[in-house]
């Protein structure tokens, strides 16, 4: 297996260099660099035309590729024009929230669809469960925008029981205990925003599959063994139907990294989807095209790790 | 009528599916017995309610969607009133049960030495080791090459051949005087079905087991069962002696069966055979001879209003008269 797992990493390498390609070569036909928005009436055209040569804006395409590229490899992706600071510095800083941001949501998630799926399809046409499916009608209803926004408004600024931007409080000392249950506390609201989302499928998915695992002759096998049925459904039913959602936590980890968008951004939330947000409309074009190169490794990786687990946790599946 | 070889007996026993909001019999006033020792073969064509009888005898059906009357008395107990915990010792241990496609009737995700001890957590006091051992005994008893390799498999490892014997094995772990096979060998090639076969009828010989033998295949029926239930739309309509039934069938839908299995030798190359399928549950006569609505030439006075067991000969009975004056339509293509 660990074979196949170095086969699939080195594949990565090629991925990556036509990723690096369609991202170099968009960013270029975007209109406008940073300069433009310096551009007033007032301005000396000269000037602009300086601070483009010194940013090597003029060289030729290929050469710029060729720049960024061997220093992207370096893990240097130039410096943001509008931070003033290195790129990979200002994603440093903020990928550490967003991936406190994604756990927090995934565990949050799983907390709560785990076992109300689980106990959804075991008692289907319950009370509970019906309640469950309206649920899920509805949250498929609401737009995430939309749910933040609520969220936001009712317990940030009507209750004001959690903060309503930021990921951590200024002077809070960092390292200390109180400095991670202020991290956390701040995590709350985008959290919950995230998880809420993240339930619906995940209850809809399980419940499915719970249904399902009901109806399987194995089923029928444990229980004429003399299994009763509450060990039917924890020793048989709930494991098989929890296989789909174990192997793919990876991809649910990518999209709600690459998905963390809309949630950093209604919340102030300092992480790399406000960030990525905000570059496109200062036209951060470094910034930016270090993103869209980062969303896509993380989006390989999780790739390769939902295979493995898919591998590890289901025997027929076989990574070669 | 009391008798101590008897292991199971099943009086008047119906079963009766929900659909929309109503009850439908699949099993509509069965009675039959199994004794020890004994090879109880029931046949009949698919969705006569073979299953819908095995799973009935072993209490798997929903309470909620089904309803379950009439009597299957074990050792003084009537296991249709039984509770879940008390029928619960019963599964497994005093009845197994083999089911037709062991792929999908084992769990792909456990390995073959857990699902065989599964029966034996529930059953037995045994520590994790001796349970252990006696996995690899059973395999070795259904005669699989390599036990502890095999223990240490998952279903889809295994050939269908294989998976059918594990099966078996989990039907043995607890040595249960009476097995339920439900078709067991339709799911597999030719040659396997034989080994599956011999084997069954030679662990039923070693323990004395009380076997009820699901199948539509009357080859298997010949070959294996000491009695013979033939089943249509959910009622036995003919049982006897496996010898009597081949020699001397009186039901027409047991003739018919008969003449269904190809005869190499036969002389008459007309074939006797009854068209047409066991109707669904919904639109099942629930009045009168079952069978008539498919031997239409056969007049009403025929039929007995409503038709009992007739027994025609000792230890066999047929279901309704309309047997006495039958005959296979003239001209019949
Ligand atoms: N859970 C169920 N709900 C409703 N109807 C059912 C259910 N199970 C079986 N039936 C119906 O009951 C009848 C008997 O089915 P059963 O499976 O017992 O037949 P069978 O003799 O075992 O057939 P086969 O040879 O195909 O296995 C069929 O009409 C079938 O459609
Ligand atoms: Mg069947």
């Amino acid at each position: 297996m660990w074979k196949t797992v170095l086969r699939r990493v080195l594949f990565m390498i090629p991925q990556l260099f036509i990723l690096s390609i369609l991202i170099f070569a968009l960013a270029k036909l975007m209109p406008g660099d940073p300069f433009t928005g310096l551009i007033t009436p007032d301005t000396d055209p000269k000037t602009i035309e300086a601070l483009r040569e010194a940013a090597g804006l003029n060289d030729s395409i290929l050469v710029q590729y060729g720049r960024w590229i061997t220093n992207a490899f370096k893990g240097d992706f130039g410096v943001s024009y509008t931070h003033k600071i290195a790129v990979s510095s200002i994603i440093g800083q903020r990928a550490g929230n967003t991936v406190f941001l994604s756990l927090f949501t995934i565990i949050m998630t799983y907390v709560i669809a785990l076992p109300v799926g689980l106990l959804a399809g075991r008692y289907q046409n319950s009370i509970f469960d019906k309640i469950v499916v309206i649920y899920n009608y509805i949250s498929y209803a609401v737009p995430t925008f939309v749910l933040g926004l609520v969220i936001l408004f009712l317990f940030g600024y009507q209750l004001q029981w959690f903060p309503t931007s930021g990921s951590v409080d200024v002077g809070v000392t960092s390292g200390t205990f109180a400095y991670f249950m202020n991290k956390l506390y701040h995590l709350i609201l985008p959290g919950l925003t995230g998880a809420i989302l993240g339930t619906a499928t995940t209850i809809q998915y399980l419940r499915n599959e719970v249904i399902d695992a009901k109806q399987q002759d194995f089923v029928k096998t444990a229980r004429s063994k003399g299994v009763p049925v509450s060990k039917v459904y924890s020793r048989h039913i709930f494991r098989n139907s929890m296989l789909p959602i174990t192997s793919n936590i990876g991809m649910e980890l990518v999209a709600l990294i690459s998905g963390s968008i809309f949630i950093e951004t209604i919340f102030a939330y300092p992480g790399i989807g406000q960030l990525f947000i905000q570059s496109i409309g200062s036209r951060d074009y470094s910034v930016i095209t270090a993103l869209v190169m980062l969303f896509g490794v993380i989006t390989l990786i999780g790739t390769l790790v939902s295979d493995i687990l898919m591998s590890v946790v289901d025997p027929r599946i076989r990574l070669d | 009528m009391e008798n101590e070889n008897q292991l199971l007996d099943i009086n008047h026993l119906h079963t009766g599916f929900r659909i929309k909001d109503d009850f439908y019999d699949a099993v509509d006033d069965v009675s039959i017995s199994l004794e020890k020792n004994e090879i109880l073969a029931i046949v009949g064509e698919s969705g006569c309610g073979k299953s819908t009888l095995a799973t009935t005898i072993m209490g798997l059906h929903d309470p909620n969607k089904t309803k379950v009357a009439g009597e299957v008395i074990y050792q003084d107990l009537n296991l249709v009133d039984l509770n879940e915990e008390l029928y619960n010792k019963i599964r497994g241990n005093d009845i197994g049960m083999i089911f037709q496609d062991p792929l999908s009737a084992l769990n792909p995700l456990m390995r073959i030495q857990d699902q065989i001890a599964e029966s034996l957590i529930f059953h037995t006091k045994l520590s994790k080791e001796k349970r252990y051992e006696r996995v690899l005994e059973l395999l070795e008893q259904v005669g699989i090459p390599n036990p502890p390799r095999v223990a240490k498999q998952y279903p889809h490892e295994l050939s269908g051949g294989m998976r059918q014997r594990v099966m078996i094995a989990i039907a043995l772990s607890c040595k249960p005087p009476i097995i339920i096979a439900d078709e067991p060998t339709t799911a597999l090639d030719v040659t396997i079905q034989a080994q599956i076969l011999d084997l069954l009828k030679e662990l039923q010989e070693e323990n004395g087991t009380g076997i009820i033998l699901i199948t539509h295949d009357l080859g298997v029926v010949a070959e294996m069962a000491d009695r013979v239930a033939v089943m249509y739309a959910g009622q036995v309509v003919e049982e006897a002696e496996v010898g009597e039934l081949f020699n001397n069938p009186k039901h027409p839908y047991t003739r018919s069966l008969l003449n269904s299995i190809p005869q190499m030798d036969s002389e008459n190359d007309e074939l006797h055979v009854i068209d047409g399928v066991v109707p669904s549950l919904v639109k099942l006569p629930r009045k009168g001879c079952r069978f008539a609505a498919r031997i239409p030439w056969i007049a009403a006075e025929e039929h007995e209003e409503n038709p009992v067991m007739h027994e025609v000969a000792p230890n066999h009975f047929v279901r309704c008269t309309c047997y006495k004056n039958f005959h296979f339509e003239e001209g019949g293509e």
